[in-house]
């Protein structure tokens, strides 16, 4: 079981192994976590990196990477968001209970709260899930469609 | 209150650190707030992670896309080889030798005169109901505009014109030096365009963005204008008239895809046979001139390079100033000799063909100089020629070895191959430069790819060219004084991409290359102060309105499609590779072994792993794949095939381009129909090209199916299609077009504000 999950890491981080020399930049590390179905939070991921990091090389190394993603993978550390908590969190922001939310509102919260998007982030979430024709945002359809199954 | 101060301080905000050190009243909006936030950190969490997977799906949807392409290119290249080799071998009264050779026979007619003769339009007479364009020379600009209308409408230039269009354009590149100098003087800003393939809707979209190329405004197009795309003479055309109009503004590098033997394979004899019915072939055979007269490379204001594929740690820009680029009909094969012994006597003959083999044959025992190393797939050619090499390297595999580990998986895709191309002594030189570093020199321009680690490795992928390092950009820019290499030849997702520190830049220009959506096209512009600057775009309008999510989506299903394709058609060794892992037959793998059996049989460099949920969609039992299952889900079946046996439609099947080009070059006078009795030859070649056995008999069932109306001959077509060896769908080996961007579409975006 455990020679099993160090394959899937294996695999995952070779993908963004471009020299093939066993190390990946740091910077794709978030994708490479996110990839094996888990959702850190960004502080996660900071500690993380802290963790396995170079000496600030900018690089990680597979032989650090390994073993603590690994530990992650068997305690189920940063566990999926279920569907309803999911919704539950939209329903939070969808404050008049309209059952969608506005570009802007969802902006405000996106941008102003928590661990905050970028304009990039924010511009390509918009686009991603606003409804085209009426350029709402209709959070109980997009769970349903957009949630992908984490197993690998 | 600590829960609540430990918020605060993650959160940072002020507003709420200050409620929180002042006071408890505030503790409902405080609950409401932190909710707030709660809910936010959720969600942001959950949408990069949804981000990320997307990413990651988009990158190994292209890596599918890529290396099937790449692969595809090496087959090419190995049945070329493998076609050379018979050459060499097979005595020359043989069979399968006749049928093949016209390929290999010198294209040259000795004298101009006789060219333009051979150009001959002027009998061919231009019917009333004709409602194209018509030309009259020497051309216009008003006429070259009129084209570029002409075809957006849809509309075919007829054969009379194309050839007179072709007779000026060569005697117009013969002109030209191997290298074009360009300068950005007076202010001009040049635009450089990447490959095109045949999509016309590309160039259609540059025009319409940037202008025509005129006076004020010229251009470098770098190679691949044909080939995969359905509109690949209408480039040419077009390309072409405004060379003709603007000589001084428009400048053309060849590509690896200017090569009739590539055209073989990849559409372009298709689609100009198909075009022009009376004369294609005749079109055809000058073009494999005028592509042999296309200049290599162009240099802007003596600093900035542009080359299609790109340059090895040999090449040498005063070497390729001056070679005769003419001899290079195809980059595939070692360059022509001219035996001026025999006055008057052609090249064509029997004769000199053999004195010719005699010496390739030479050549070809001392340029092989590494054996295939990988086992799994001992292939016929690949261990006959390795009989034949007596100069193999001692660490030749070692080399081999160590040169793939050193290429990323995204990289380099497959593993097996010969290196048949290298720079090696020919018993017969004509210049006092070595033909063979000549020939080297352009080979490494037309295919070479950028790497990110240092040095030099032969193109194993491809099967042609090699992969730079960085510092072999370094040594070479200085070398030369320049500061920039501006190259094509790898599809970009953005349509562009630098490397080595910003020292190479790749430009594609197809956008939607391999399916809608996959990625954008880009041209650059380079003013005076050598800056690029560079513009994207994706031709069809539909692309735009699809979110990232449905675009990499609607790729991803088109690659995996083609991917199973590819799975099917090695369902022998597959079967084989499993049964290794199942040593007690129970007809079940682990997921593990099953990507480690499929990677060694498709050689892919794919993360199988990470692919597998997609590709099986049979239940997993306790981590186990039933791979009997598993294949009747990938199944293809042709229609009326059922009599046919499965191993040979398999066999049919993973082989049909190989089979189509062979087929292609069979048929001479290019008809589109071979005899039976080729046909029977063409099989004889293919099975000794596999190494199969395939009996009489099947040939014969084969051929009954085909050729219904028992005239003796058969339709390459039909027959292709009949046993769904031709998926209209899938554009990736077949060099058809599959969105649906239009010209019409083009015109409906006049209005749009976007572009």
């Amino acid at each position: 079981m455990v020679s099993d999950v160090h394959k899937k890491i294996k695999a995952a981080f070779e993908a963004f192994d471009y020299e093939t020399n066993n190390t990946v930049d740091v910077r794709e590390i978030g994708t490479i976590i996110y990839s094996l179905g888990c959702f850190p939070s960004q502080t996660d991921l900071h500690d993380f990196i802290a963790e396995v990091e170079e000496d600030h090389t900018g690089y990680i190394h597979l032989d650090k990477f390994l073993p603590a993603m690994a530990k992650i993978l068997l305690e189920h550390k940063y566990p999926p968001i279920p569907e309803d908590i999911l919704l539950q969190a939209f329903e939070v922001l969808d404050k008049e209970k309209k059952g969608y939310l506005e570009p802007e509102e969802l902006a405000n919260y996106m941008t102003q709260e928590g661990e905050l998007f970028t304009q990039e982030e924010m511009d390509e979430m918009l686009t991603a899930l606003a409804d085209h024709e009426k350029d709402l945002i209709y959070y109980k359809d997009i769970l349903s469609q957009l949630t992908i199954d984490p197993e690998l | 209150m600590v829960l609540l101060f430990f918020f605060a301080l993650l959160h940072n905000c002020d507003l709420l650190y200050y409620i929180c050190c002042v006071s408890f009243p505030l503790f409902a909006l405080l609950h409401a707030a932190v909710t707030t936030l709660r809910a936010a950190v959720l969600i942001q969490r959950w949408y990069r992670q949804y981000v990320a997977r997307t990413e990651t799906r988009r990158r190994y949807t292209w890596h599918i896309f890529q290396s099937i392409e790449y692969s595809g290119e090496q087959a090419q290249i190995k049945l070329y080889n493998f076609l050379g080799y018979l050459m060499d071998n097979f005595t020359p009264s043989s069979n399968e030798r006749n049928l093949i050779s016209h390929i290999f026979r010198e294209n040259e007619v000795c004298r101009d005169a006789e060219w333009e003769r051979y150009f001959c339009y002027k009998n061919i007479e231009v019917p009333e109901i004709y409602s194209g364009p018509h030309l009259t020379f020497p051309l216009t600009v008003e006429q070259t505009v009129g084209l570029v209308e002409a075809f957006r409408n849809k509309k075919q230039l007829h054969s009379r014109y194309v050839l007179q269009l072709l007779l000026e354009t060569w005697k117009q590149l013969r002109m030209l030096p191997n290298i074009n100098r360009i300068s950005t003087c007076q202010s001009k800003e040049i635009t450089i365009c990447g490959d095109l393939h045949g999509q016309l809707e590309d160039l259609l979209l540059i025009f319409y963005k940037n202008g025509m190329p005129c006076l004020e405004k010229p251009y470098v197009f770098n190679g691949d204008f044909v080939d995969r795309g359905k509109d690949s003479i209408e480039i040419l055309i077009i390309l072409f008239s405004f060379l003709l109009v603007y000589p001084s503004d428009v400048y053309l590098n060849r590509g690896n895809h200017e090569d009739h033997i590539v055209n073989l394979r990849y559409g372009f004899t298709k689609e100009v046979l198909t075009k022009y019915k009376m004369h294609g072939k005749r079109i055809l055979k000058l073009l494999q001139k005028i592509f042999s007269w296309l200049p290599l490379a162009t240099v802007i204001d003596q600093k900035v390079l542009v080359l299609h594929g790109g340059i090895s740690d040999v090449t040498d820009l005063s070497i390729l100033a001056r070679l005769d680029r003419h001899n290079y009909v195809s980059a595939l094969r070692p360059p022509k000799k001219r035996h001026k012994s025999s006055a008057g006597m052609s090249i064509d003959s029997e004769m000199d063909e053999d004195i010719l083999a005699a010496n390739k044959l030479c050549q070809r025992r001392i340029s092989l100089a590494y054996p295939k190393a990988f086992g799994e797939r001992e292939s016929f050619q690949n261990r006959s020629l390795q009989d034949f090499s007596d100069r193999i390297k001692g660490n030749a595999v070692d080399e081999l070895e160590s040169r793939m580990r050193k290429q990323s998986i995204y990289n380099s895709g497959t593993i097996s191959s010969e290196k048949n191309i290298t720079a090696s002594v020919s018993s017969d030189s004509i210049n006092s430069d070595n033909p063979n570093d000549e020939w080297k020199q352009v080979l490494d321009l037309l295919w070479s790819d950028p790497m990110p680690q240092d040095g030099c490795t032969p193109n194993e992928v491809r099967g042609g060219g090699c992969y730079w390092g960085p510092d072999i950009t370094e040594d070479f820019l200085n070398k030369h004084n320049l500061q920039l290499i501006i190259r094509s030849h790898e599809c970009k997702q953005d349509g562009y991409e630098f490397c080595h520190n910003r020292k190479v830049l790749t430009l594609f220009s197809a956008s939607n290359y391999y399916d809608v959506g996959s990625n954008r096209g880009a041209y650059v512009k380079l003013g005076p102060d050598l800056v690029p600057y560079l513009i994207q775009y994706q031709a069809s309008s539909m692309t735009r309105e699809l979110t990232v999510r449905q675009s990499v989506g609607r790729t991803e299903r088109s690659a995996l499609k083609v991917l199973r394709e590819q799975l099917f058609a090695h369902k022998s060794d597959l079967v084989c590779a499993f049964k290794k892992f199942d040593s007690e037959n129970t007809g079940l793998v682990s997921v593990t072994d099953w990507a480690t059996a499929v990677e060694s049989v498709m050689f892919l460099g794919l993360p199988w792993r990470m692919l597998r949920c997609q590709l099986v969609t049979s239940k997993i039992i306790d981590g186990m794949i039933d791979y009997n299952e598993w294949f009747s889900e990938l199944n293809i079946k042709g229609s009326n095939t059922d009599h046919i046996d499965q191993s040979l439609l398999e066999t049919l099947y993973r082989h049909r381009s190989t089979l189509e080009t062979i087929f292609r070059i069979v048929d001479t006078d290019n008809s589109g129909f071979i005899t039976i009795e080729d046909f029977r030859q063409t099989w004889k070649l293919l099975s000794v090209y596999l190494k199969m056995e395939i009996t009489d008999e099947a040939i014969s069932d084969l051929a009954v199916t085909i050729d219904s109306n028992q005239d003796g001959s058969i339709d390459i077509d039909e027959f292709m299609e009949a046993f769904r060896l031709t998926d209209k769908k899938s554009r990736l080996e077949r060099g058809r077009s599959m969105f649906m961007g239009t010209a019409s579409d083009l015109t409906k975006l006049e209005g749009d504000p976007n572009i």
